[in-house]
């Protein structure tokens, strides 16, 4: 029975993990072109990939290595787009910091602005869900999203297939990112938050990857809180 | 960059991001965390989204950093559907249409 409604769980996960194949097929087959583009081999496109799993690092680590940025700014940039994803991490440890030590790990693993969103939004939506079944959900979702990702750098950097520009694929992440974010604003305190993030995010978008987004969650938690103050 | 340089790249990217991931949930566990730093953490999906999309919805690469109404009528959009809604797949359906319907709609102008 237990194992049964596990697997329902991870299965529930999977199918809302899906639509964000929309996201993840045409980004990894770009990252898979744009990486031989830039010389790399097939090797180091797929290390990239399997390794870091991270998108947007990836693309910027890319990119400094096209510019011949030497590997410790390269890192640094990579790393600062990445960081956004302690506070990810932080936040799931009420939902699964009482998991084995190996299903922190393989979260870790998978945690994708995807996974960690859905999973998050989920686990809100249904308090009373048990540890095993909050951790099948995340791999769930994952699971919709990481071998995709492999698969389609793989294509991407083989068949080197073009995306014309008009299929305008540069805006599905923004677009689904937003479809997240309109469900989760629930009461004022999370609409002030979400606003602060932008204005601050906006106002600080000159400063290097990743460091105007950190300050700009800080400010929004911190907004978010105040005015849940205010309010109760 | 040398071949081993590229290397050097992947591997120390895979392995820091791992531990950005693994941070909090793997070293804190089950300790309990203090009750302002969970209020604090409990919004952190709508802190970080909305200000890793504004410049992208506002400054897209794709224009050259230019706004661009059918990015903006399609983020609207977006965000309005799911506001509505309360889903996420009627959201991103949305988005999409309203963005290819404005990106038509200006083609032919």
């Amino acid at each position: 029975m237990a194992a049964a409604t596990q697997k329902s769980v991870f299965l529930r996960g999977l199918r809302d993990g899906s639509p964000f194949l929309l996201v993840a097929v045409p980004f990894a087959a770009l990252f898979g072109v744009s990486a031989m583009e830039a010389g790399l081999s097939l090797g180091q496109a797929m290390g990239f990939s399997v390794l870091v799993i991270a998108g947007a690092s990836q693309f910027a680590a890319l990119q400094m290595i096209v510019d011949n940025a030497g590997i410790a700014l390269t890192l640094l940039a990579a790393l600062a787009v990445n960081l956004r994803m302690a506070m990810y991490s932080a936040s799931l440890v009420p939902y699964l910091g009482a998991a084995p030590m190996w299903k922190r790990a393989v979260a870790a693993y998978l945690m994708f602005d995807q996974s960690y969103v859905a999973s998050l939004a989920r686990y809100e939506a249904d308090p009373g869900m048990s540890l095993a079944s909050r951790a099948s959900y995340f791999f769930g979702v994952a699971t919709a999203i990481a071998p995709a990702w492999v698969i389609s750098t793989w294509a991407g950097a083989v068949l080197g297939a073009r995306i014309p520009p008009e299929a305008a694929l540069d805006f599905a992440l923004p677009i689904t990112f937003i479809a997240m974010l309109g469900p989760m604003l629930r009461t004022l305190a999370h609409v002030a938050a979400a606003a602060v993030s932008v204005v601050v995010a906006l106002a600080l978008a000159g400063l290097p990857s990743g460091a105007g987004l950190l300050i700009a969650a800080g400010c929004a938690m911190v907004a978010g809180v105040l005015v849940e103050e205010r309010l109760t | 960059m040398t071949d081993t340089q590229i290397w050097i790249v992947i591997l120390a990217l895979g392995a820091g991001t791992f531990l950005i991931r693994f941070s909090f949930l793997g070293l804190i566990g089950n300790r309990p965390m203090p009750a302002l730093v969970l209020r604090l953490l409990r919004y952190t999906p709508v802190a970080v989204l909305p200000g890793l999309v504004a410049p992208l919805v506002l400054w897209p690469d794709a224009t050259g950093g230019s706004p661009d109404p059918a990015r903006l009528v399609a983020a609207f959009t977006a965000l309005g559907v799911g506001l509505w809604t309360r889903s996420v797949i009627p959201a991103v359906l949305a988005g999409f249409a309203a963005l290819y319907a404005v990106l038509w709609l200006l083609s032919g102008v």
